[in-house]
């Protein structure tokens, strides 16, 4: 494989979560000596960077489906209610005796319905994204609760514990299976003309619809994959903890998805969308809360230097900023 | 005027490069107090990037700019006011949702701790009006008036800084003829009262109208400085062109030809189209091989009528035949599987998909018609990429190039080939030729023959009227809302359109 041209890193927005990386690493390097150490036990790996993705896999697949509808022009802040939902209903039926094919199927259909009704809320009765979906994100917890009948739920299956905290070759289960979805959903854009629909109706909806595009059909695609990417981050969040808690399952992790699609490099405003950058805005987040545990940073205070850290990234990609910050260094250097 | 009196405004030597494009080579641009100098040029020519280095939204890379003798260099269009000179854009860029008042004292309310003075914020706003002998509410919200109204607002709102110099980018595009003459009669007063106007648009008849001094740029160059009265029409379009051009008011071959009766069934039949406030019931046959033109005054109903057959507006009362049969068309995409292409006029909001390419625009009306799943190979879409830049002659630096980086022109030229590439049997062409140069228009009209030619129907809008009478077989006039007359073959020509368009008898 050749090196891709050089114009690919200038105008990749998927630079700038790199450089944040980068930049991370190289704090690590410095403050911490076992950082990058990976031990081997039993034929699995263990380690930092390991954990990293492990953990991140819950954002990881939040952002996937977020980065749809972010492209969309629309935002969608029930993902979290929607993985407590989930983590309910599949802890739920697990308890009750059910197959493990059958509970994973209906859990990730009552992800896939939440994300339908969203893209019904926004789509046909015309509600603003972050009100309809604002509806599902104060909702969902009551109705997790109604399911888990305001209790947490235990989970014993050996099956569905294999999710979170299985092993596939050495390494463990959900990143892989994550980074499977983000493989599947690319083909899937990119194979067919989803992609470019998508885009489209971001970038101008009345255009989009004026030369033919069924735009209420894709914006509601688009929430309905949110939904199940919502679905498969509960079923993991779950299964990590074999827990369900209806209460505090995907608590604020709307929020970092969609600071893991901004960083990444789709705007807010719709459009162009980049899932590789979306995949290393959510590496980039989880790397910098562990970088804070290992530098010392006490967890009151963390959200500080994150807050800091996505600011630095949003500046660095956009034009302006960049143009700026290089004159001040130009006057700098001058003087 | 003696030779070595300062001039206004005098930019020397300006240049200009964006990645992979010099839009600007050592252009010299000179206005003299008390003059109107119409700026002209093709798509391309160079014309928006000298504007906008004139106002300060881009900096030249090199060049000069004096004022009054003295240098400036102005770093955005706020600085540029101050320094005295004021721009009126092609598109209204006030905030409809603003009253008229606010608009023209937006940014520089009088008031004092934040707080505003009403009483003089509308004092101001009705004195600014009144200069231009506009009357309206200056209470009204902005968005709820006539385009034509609202580009008077925005000249108001320029007018009323200490300006030395008006630059008009294509002030008269929305305009009717009397709002035109207005405008006209304002510019000549503040000649009078010595304020240097640059004017740029793309009607030569209000060139020769009105600008005493043009100046003509091409591909990025200075071509000439000239006085107007001193140079032929013919002359100024072939320097704009950088080449002979035919008469140009001669009609499309063979349009005038009268279309052959025929037993065939027409493509397009609508009875009693029509929507309560908006269009009053018609009836419009459409046939294969014929362009017919609807023409009519600003608000006389074509964009409406327009909108209602290809099913973006839903009609009170209509029936709609395509090929004998009644269909039922209530969106774009029904209107679109029937075979229709709608060519809108209002580009940037209605047309272009600004971030996405040149390919990704000419695929997209395709991909819609097929489905998410049938994609457009990637070697099919490069193919017809390739046709319709070649066949269309559309300037890009790539197929891959955002389309919002193209000209005005050269953005149009790619949305009708996002249309043929429909293969449509009907296509409605709104205004298609609005802010373009004469160039691509004359490559539009013939695009327009062709299609007629290939069988296709057209049903074709224009507000020029001359554009109408030269490309239709077939006239269908609007007033009022109204459909008032049909006219073919010999019975098209100017003077009779115009008075069904007016809606005065002519004397046999």
């Amino acid at each position: 494989m050749s090196a891709p041209p050089k114009s690919f890193w200038k105008n990749s927005p998927a630079v700038w979560p790199l450089a944040g990386l980068a930049l991370l690493m190289l704090v690590n390097l410095i403050y911490s000596h076992n950082f990058f150490s990976i031990s081997q036990q039993d034929g699995h790996y263990f380690g930092t960077p390991i954990d990293i993705f492990k953990n991140g896999s819950i954002c990881l697949v939040l952002a996937l489906g977020m980065t749809l509808v972010i492209a969309t022009g629309g935002i969608d802040l029930s993902v979290g209610s929607v993985m407590a939902i989930v983590g309910a209903v599949a802890a739920t039926m697990l308890q009750n005796g059910h197959a493990f094919p059958l509970v994973i199927a209906t859990s990730l259909g009552v992800g896939l319905l939440c994300g339908f009704i969203n893209g019904l809320l926004v789509t046909w009765a015309r509600i603003q994204p972050i009100v309809a979906t604002l509806v599902l994100m104060v909702a969902g917890r009551g109705i997790a609760q109604v399911i888990s009948n305001g209790e947490q739920v235990q989970i014993l299956d050996g099956h569905f514990n294999y999710l979170g905290n299985g092993f596939l070759a050495g390494l463990p289960f959900a990143p892989i299976l994550v980074t499977a979805l983000y493989g599947l959903v690319w083909l899937w854009l990119r194979r067919s003309a989803n992609g470019l629909f998508i885009e489209a109706v971001g970038d101008n909806e009345t255009a989009s619809r004026y030369a033919g595009l069924a735009a209420a059909r894709v914006k509601c695609l688009a929430y309905t994959m949110c939904g199940l990417c919502a679905g498969v981050a509960g079923l993991l969040a779950a299964s990590f903890i074999s827990d369900a808690d209806p209460l505090t399952a995907g608590q604020n992790m709307e929020l970092d998805a969609i600071f893991a699609v901004v960083i990444g490099g789709t705007a807010l405003s719709g459009g162009r969308f980049n899932l590789l950058g979306s995949y290393l805005g959510a590496i980039l987040l989880q790397t910098l809360t562990v970088t804070m545990y290992f530098v010392g940073v006490a967890s009151a205070v963390a959200p500080v230097p994150k807050a800091v850290l996505i600011i630095i990234v949003c500046l660095m990609q956009s034009e302006t900023s960049r143009r700026y910050l290089g004159r001040l260094w130009q006057k700098g250097a001058r003087a | 005027m003696p030779a070595d009196e300062t001039p206004l405004l005098a930019l020397r030597g300006i240049g200009k490069k964006f990645p992979g494009v010099t839009a600007l080579a050592g252009v010299d641009f000179t206005v003299r107090a008390g003059e109107i100098h119409a700026l002209l040029g093709e798509n391309g020519a160079g014309k928006s990037t000298l504007i906008k280095v004139l106002t300060g939204v881009y900096q030249s890379d090199v060049g000069e700019t004096r004022l009054a003798g003295q240098l400036i260099r102005p770093t955005s269009p706020r600085d540029a006011e101050n320094l005295g000179i004021s721009t009126v854009y092609q598109e209204v860029n006030l905030i409809p949702t603003l009253s008229v008042a606010e608009n023209i004292g937006l940014g520089r309310q009088p008031g004092k701790f934040g707080f505003l003075n009403w009483s003089a914020l509308r004092r101001h706003a009705r004195e600014a009006l009144a200069r231009l002998e506009i009357d309206c509410d200056v209470d009204a919200e902005l968005g709820t008036l006539p385009l034509a109204i609202q580009q008077m607002v925005a000249i108001a709102r320029a007018l009323d800084l200490q300006a030395k110099l008006l630059v008009l980018d294509e002030p008269t595009a929305s305009l009717d003829e009397k709002e035109v003459a207005e405008l006209f009669k304002v510019m000549r007063q503040l000649r009078s009262k010595g304020l240097g106007i640059v004017f740029v648009t793309h009607f030569l008849d209000q060139v020769y109208a009105v600008s005493d001094r043009l100046t003509v740029l091409r591909n990025g160059e200075l071509v000439g400085e000239f006085r107007t009265a001193e140079l032929g029409r013919l002359q100024l379009v072939s320097k704009m062109l950088g080449r002979e051009v035919a008469d140009e008011e001669g009609r499309t071959q063979d349009a005038s030809v009268v279309p052959p009766p025929t037993t065939e069934v027409p493509l397009l039949e609508v009875r009693q189209l029509g929507r309560r406030g908006v269009v009053h019931p018609l009836d419009l046959t459409l046939r294969r091989g014929e362009v017919t033109g609807l023409a009519g005054l600003l608000g006389s109903g074509r964009t409406e009528t327009a909108r209602l057959i290809f099913g973006i507006d839903h009609a009170d009362t209509d029936e709609i035949k395509m090929r004998g049969k009644i269909v039922k068309i209530n969106s774009p995409r029904a209107a679109i599987g029937q075979g229709m292409a709608f060519c809108s006029e209002d580009r940037k909001v209605e047309g272009i998909l600004p971030n996405l390419s040149v390919r990704e625009n000419i695929i997209f009306a395709l991909q819609a018609k097929r489905g998410a799943w049938r994609r457009v190979s990637r070697l099919e879409q490069e193919q017809l990429c390739t046709h319709y830049i070649g066949a269309l002659r559309i300037k890009t630096s790539s197929p891959e190039t955002p389309i919002k980086n193209l000209s005005g022109g050269n953005q149009q030229k790619v949305l009708l080939a996002r249309w043929l590439a429909t293969q449509p049997e009907l296509i409605i062409l709104d205004e298609p030729t609005r802010g373009i140069d004469i160039g691509a228009k004359a490559e539009i009209e013939q695009l327009i023959a062709k299609l007629r030619a290939d069988g296709l129907a057209v049903l074709f809008i224009s507000s020029e009227i001359e554009e109408v009478v030269r490309n239709s077989t077939r006239i269908a006039v609007l007033r009022e809302r109204r459909k008032v007359a049909e006219l073919t073959g010999a019975e098209i020509d100017l003077h009779r359109l115009l008075h069904e368009m007016a809606g005065v008898a002519k004397t046999p």
